[in-house]
């Protein structure tokens, strides 16, 4: 019943990206199925912000298309976390509830998800502060609690750790396992291969603006196809 | 009557908590905190809109409310006595020469300002906000009131750029309020009146409070944002 209620796959066909003339991403067909965890990896500039922003729909694409291909019943299915979260000058649950407020959800019901998820991240006794004093890497917990408020079916994640020390790293990746265990598909960016190897279903690499390789977790990391990832993993610089 | 006689004669006076030297204080006060506070009221939203919002015409509209915080406030008193006079276009209101239009005057000096101020820093905000707002489904329109809630401490510093100018300025209260005794007299008014008729205590005085008043308002302004944002982050 669940699973016929997606929306998802999400399915990108031929999607380019051009920005002042220079190609960012050339021709990429993915298909993002509800399941797995999905972890984007490449180098630095390979394009893997500009996948997730364009998927997300707050880039245009310029040319190709990109589409919900199950059935979309209310608000938007997905969401999105970023490397550095933008924390309203309010206290951590009016950040948590925002969302829901653009939603019309009403103040009671707000309140029940807010402490919900809150609790869920491990942040419920910092609910009254005021979220722009929190640690980054209570503020990144903060912006996970404030998309998972939108139960979202699909959840993007851009770099959430590139900035956090490993143990707010651990935490946040924690959560990220959390979200997914209840059911929400999980789409991640990084170029870190330590955090890919422990979250990564699948990997899809991405490079120089193009697909170059995708794969089980387990056979990318044991057997990568393409020398750009097999440089990559050896944690050379691909050429 | 030398100065030194003039400033302490003027001491006296504040001292003394003489009552017209008050009264003109008290309506200087009620006259442009009205002001201001309507200038925010237009002026606020206006410059988020401006920030937020691209369409034909807003380049011009950019540069028209930055030009006009410049604005010189006997050529507003003048269009304004225009439109308030019998035979102007408002003059059935009936109230030229009364705080009423003193306010209207200042309102259209001050908003400017705080249009204009309140556009850079909400700019420079959606910069930060613009991709976090619309992935939670925000769009512009409904980020107004979270930015400049966001804002808050920097556009109150806009408001009170707004208030000074409207405190100090003298040209277009002068012109719709025209200065009368106990009814339109204000800070600025009098202290020009004063000057002009030789009695300087009374100038002097009006002048320090003026100055006192300015000075007090920012630092309190200054004391709470600091606190504030100590605490907001």
């Amino acid at each position: 019943m669940h699973a016929r209620q997606s929306p998802l796959p999400l399915v990108l066909s031929d999607l380019s990206f051009a920005a002042g003339g220079v190609a960012i991403l050339e021709r990429i067909s993915l298909t993002l199925e509800a399941g797995p965890r999905t972890v984007i990896l490449g180098p630095n500039g390979a394009g893997k912000s500009v996948l997730l922003r364009l998927c997300h729909g707050l880039l245009r694409p310029s040319a190709g298309a990109i589409g919900w291909r199950g059935p979309r019943i209310g608000r938007r299915p997905d969401a999105m976390v970023f490397q550095r979260p933008v924390m309203l000058r309010r206290s951590v649950r009016g950040n948590v509830e925002y969302g829901l407020k653009l939603a019309g959800i009403g103040r009671a019901e707000r309140h029940r998800i807010a402490t919900e998820r809150l609790e869920a991240v491990g942040l419920a006794h910092l609910a009254s502060r005021p979220a722009r004093r929190l640690s980054g890497g209570e503020q990144q917990r903060v912006a996970l609690a404030r998309a998972w408020a939108l139960d979202p079916k699909l959840l993007f994640l851009d770099e959430p750790t590139a900035s956090l020390d490993p143990a707010a790293t651990r935490l946040v990746e924690a959560i990220v396992l959390a979200m997914h265990e209840a059911g929400t598909k999980i789409v991640m960016t990084t170029h870190d291969l330590g955090q890919a190897r422990r979250l990564a279903d699948e990997i899809v690499f991405l490079h120089r603006g193009r697909i170059v390789e995708r794969a089980p977790a387990a056979d990318f990391f044991a057997a990568p196809k393409s020398p750009e990832a097999a440089a990559f993993i050896c944690g050379e610089l691909p050429v | 009557m030398p100065e030194r006689d003039a400033l302490s004669a003027a001491l006296a006076l504040i001292a003394g908590a003489d009552p017209a030297l008050w009264g003109i204080v008290g309506l200087s006060l009620a006259v442009s905190l009205s002001a201001v506070a309507l200038a925010a009221l237009i002026g606020l939203p206006i410059g988020a809109a401006l920030a937020l919002f691209r369409f034909p015409g807003r380049g011009a509209l950019v540069t028209l409310f930055n030009g006009m915080m410049g604005l010189p406030p006997v050529v507003v008193g003048l269009v304004v006595y225009l439109l308030l006079s019998r035979t102007g276009p408002l003059g059935e209101l009936g109230i030229l020469f009364t705080p009423g239009a003193m306010v209207i005057a200042q309102t259209i000096l001050v908003f400017p300002i705080i249009a204009a101020l309140a556009r850079q820093t909400v700019e420079d905000a959606w910069h930060e906000y613009e991709e976090q707002m619309r992935s939670l489904g925000a769009t512009p329109r409904r980020s107004i009131a979270t930015l400049i809630w966001d804002t808050r401490f920097s556009l109150a510093t806009a408001v009170l750029a707004g208030l000074g100018r409207a405190s100090a300025e003298v040209g277009a209260v002068m012109i719709v309020g025209g200065n009368i005794d106990g009814l339109t007299r204000v800070m600025t008014t009098a202290i020009a009146l004063r000057t002009s008729m030789g009695d300087l205590p009374m100038a002097l005085g009006l002048g320090l409070v003026l100055i006192a008043l300015i000075v007090l308002i920012n630092a309190l302004a200054h004391v709470v944002k600091a606190m504030a944002q100590a605490r907001h982050g």
